[in-house]
């Protein structure tokens, strides 16, 4: 074997055979030597920084020529102890951890907790229908966010970078108007146990009503570049493939499963935040491929803007309801107000605590040091996230923390199918199927 | 003045004066439900007892819960349980696992959940499954829903249970040559304190709580 001194690719002998290292740049040598080499079978370490594989994904592939064996998937690069640390927070507290999970669906994390906590505190019919309709919007403006993430980044991994403008420049929009309702654009904890945590802005119902009518139009640019696109079908098509019996076995849902032609959604199956009251079609693909699950969150675009125009109707009707529920026990105690320095106390919260009623006082101190307490027992509360069913279990053991609190993150599970999806295929299309799943390693790891 | 009087305030117990120390920390229930367990859950377990002569030895307890069921099982008999929901009960999914660590538990510290749903049905179920802590052994549903692998694999590394059966009971989220089991409750969060103009705040762990 030669030596040579390739500053993007060199080489080294171990007892397993040839190690490169390679890095970029000049790859001439690299594929010279092992053109010389006898051995077919190759093994590929892809990541975990590795721009295609969609986060810090590490995938091990072994390869023959260019058709792919085996593939392993690597995680746990992202861990941060979310479930951990929320044993040590108290249960308001938990939404601020909770939502740092899958980044690009934050709405969605908290509503699943705040679900499992409102179903252990017996209050679900108590939380006020503006709170619950205000989350029905904000899911569905994070489930566009989110998709436009999987479309575009999907389309760029794939070497087509005009999607992936297209696409972010409407997640640019639907993350102003998160900015302009909760103060921050990304893991907001908006979402609280009983509500949220405060009424939308004044006229914020006919600039929702705005973005609706510009994202439907924009969203005309993408499909225009990538439906019915050759390159792109060539790209998608057969590819990935994973039927109803592998998707049930690898408990897979979301837009996957749906791509294999199961109309398996848990907004119309088991509704929840008043899902039940809007009008809109769960979108199904035949095909079971990379490109059915391209179509089927194209088409949820459309699904989720006729919900969120749903939602503004009806929140002009609400106008003025409250957002948080009555038991005064449970609701944080001050309307939250957003001043010059961010989101806080509202000034006149203040001044009723300092100055009129120690009461108040009390109560404020304790529900914000102490917490509440929530009776002991356990919950499971599943959302339709934009990856699949993303649920909470929660228990509880009487006391103002959780006990345990346990995610089933959509992208975790789904993340397993890699394998199945890609072995005995091209190792190019390893990058469209783990595209087509769109795990967030945020909420794979968590 | 009386002599009942204790304290600055002349409050018993806690002095607290917010009626917060009014409100009772309640246990788990620990007893089975009675029938009728409401909604699907009765065609469930009627289904269930069945399609499975063994289910009054193999089902310990059956809890209706904040309208959910959950089947407490003996970890000898989950296997068979597992396949005759998912093969004659048509609970073809299962969610998952979720550890739960009960330190005060004798014998039965560790705990496994798996959330079973039907999609045929459109209903949904949930296995619990305790071992103890000296011998953490509960048997690999792998074979019955794939899925279940990766699960697995997260609930041992968590807590360190041992899901005999599995394809490849490795270490997913921690390193591989980790000591320990992060999520069990006598592992301590970690963390340092901080200190701030002079001013220290201890780690999340060790500061002053209200539990």
């Amino acid at each position: 074997m030669t030596t040579y001194s390739d500053p993007y690719a060199s080489s080294r002998e171990t007892t397993e055979g040839t190690v490169f290292s390679v890095t970029g740049g000049d790859w001439d040598s690299l594929v010279s030597e092992i053109g010389e080499s006898k051995e077919e079978r190759i093994i590929v370490n892809m990541g975990p920084q590795h721009p295609s594989t969609h986060g810090v994904l590490r995938l091990a592939l072994e390869l023959e020529g260019e058709t792919v064996t085996e593939v392993r998937t690597g995680i746990g690069y992202l861990h941060t102890g979310i479930e951990k640390n929320i044993e040590f927070r108290n249960w308001t507290q938990a939404v601020t951890f909770a939502t740092r999970m899958d980044y690009l669906a934050p709405i969605f994390n908290e509503t699943a907790y705040c679900l499992a906590v409102e179903k252990l505190l017996g209050i679900t019919h108590d939380v006020p229908e503006r709170a619950s309709v205000i989350r029905v919007m904000m899911m569905e403006l994070n489930r566009i966010s989110s998709h436009m993430v999987a479309l575009g980044t999907g389309a760029l991994e794939l070497g087509a970078m005009g999607p992936m403008f297209f696409a972010f420049r409407d997640r640019e929009i639907v993350l102003d108007t998160f900015e302009e309702i909760t103060g921050l654009r990304m893991n907001m904890a908006y979402v609280r146990p009983g509500g949220v945590s405060q009424d939308l802005p004044a006229g914020m119902t006919v600039k929702i009503r705005d973005v609706v009518k510009t994202l439907r139009k924009n969203f005309e640019d993408n499909a225009k570049l990538l439906i019915g696109n050759t390159i792109w079908m060539k790209r998608t098509e057969g590819i990935g493939y994973l039927d109803l019996a592998g998707c049930t076995t690898l408990g897979i849902t979301g837009p996957v499963l749906r791509s294999a032609g199961l109309p398996w959604d848990l907004r119309k199956m088991q509704p929840y935040c008043g899902y039940e009251n809007y009008e809109f079609e769960v979108i199904t693909a035949d095909t079971a491929d990379v490109y059915g699950r391209f179509l089927v969150r194209m088409a949820e675009l459309e699904q989720s803007l006729r919900i969120i125009e749903q939602a503004a109707d009806k929140l002009d009707k609400l106008e003025g309801q409250p957002v948080m529920v009555a038991d005064k026990k449970i609701a944080w105690p001050a309307q939250l107000a957003l001043g010059a320095d961010g989101l806080g106390n509202s000034l006149e919260h203040i001044r009723e605590i300092m100055g009129t009623s120690m009461e108040s006082l009390i109560h404020h101190f304790k529900l914000v040091t102490e917490g509440f307490r929530v009776p002991a027992g356990q919950a499971y509360a599943a959302v339709e996230s934009p990856r699949g069913e993303l649920a909470a279990h929660v228990v509880s053991d009487g006391g103002t923390r959780p006990y345990r609190v346990h995610f089933r993150e959509p992208s975790f599970n789904n993340l397993q199918s890699t394998s199945a999806m890609s072995e005995g295929g091209m190792v190019a299309d390893i990058i469209g199927a783990v595209a087509s799943i769109d795990p967030v390693m945020g909420g794979v790891d968590r | 003045m009386s002599e009942d009087q204790k304290g600055m305030f002349g409050a018993a117990g806690t002095g607290d004066t917010s009626g917060y120390g009014g409100l009772v920390r309640t246990a788990a229930s620990t007893g089975s439900t009675e029938r009728p367990y409401g909604g699907y859950f009765d065609d469930v377990a009627d289904d269930l007892e069945r399609a499975y002569p063994d289910f009054a030895d193999a089902i310990t307890r059956v809890v209706v819960d904040r309208g959910e069921l959950t089947l407490h099982i003996k970890k000898s008999r989950l296997l068979e349980v597992a396949f005759i929901l998912r093969d004659k009960l048509k609970f073809e999914m299962c969610m998952g696992v979720s550890g739960v660590h009960y330190p005060d538990r004798a014998g039965a510290e560790l705990v496994a959940l798996y959330p079973l749903l039907s999609l045929t049905k459109n209903q949904r179920v949930r296995l619990e499954v305790a071992t103890s802590e000296l011998d953490p052994h509960i048997p690999s549903l792998v074979e019955v829903w794939a899925g279940n692998n990766w699960h697995e694999r997260e609930s041992f590394d968590m807590f360190g249970i041992i899901f005999d059966g599995h394809p490849g009971l490795t270490r997913i989220l921690m390193p591989d040559d980790w000591n320990g089991h992060p999520q069990r409750k006598d592992y301590p969060l970690g963390g340092i304190a901080v200190e701030y103009k002079g001013a220290t705040t201890p780690a999340p762990s060790n500061r002053r709580s209200y539990r």
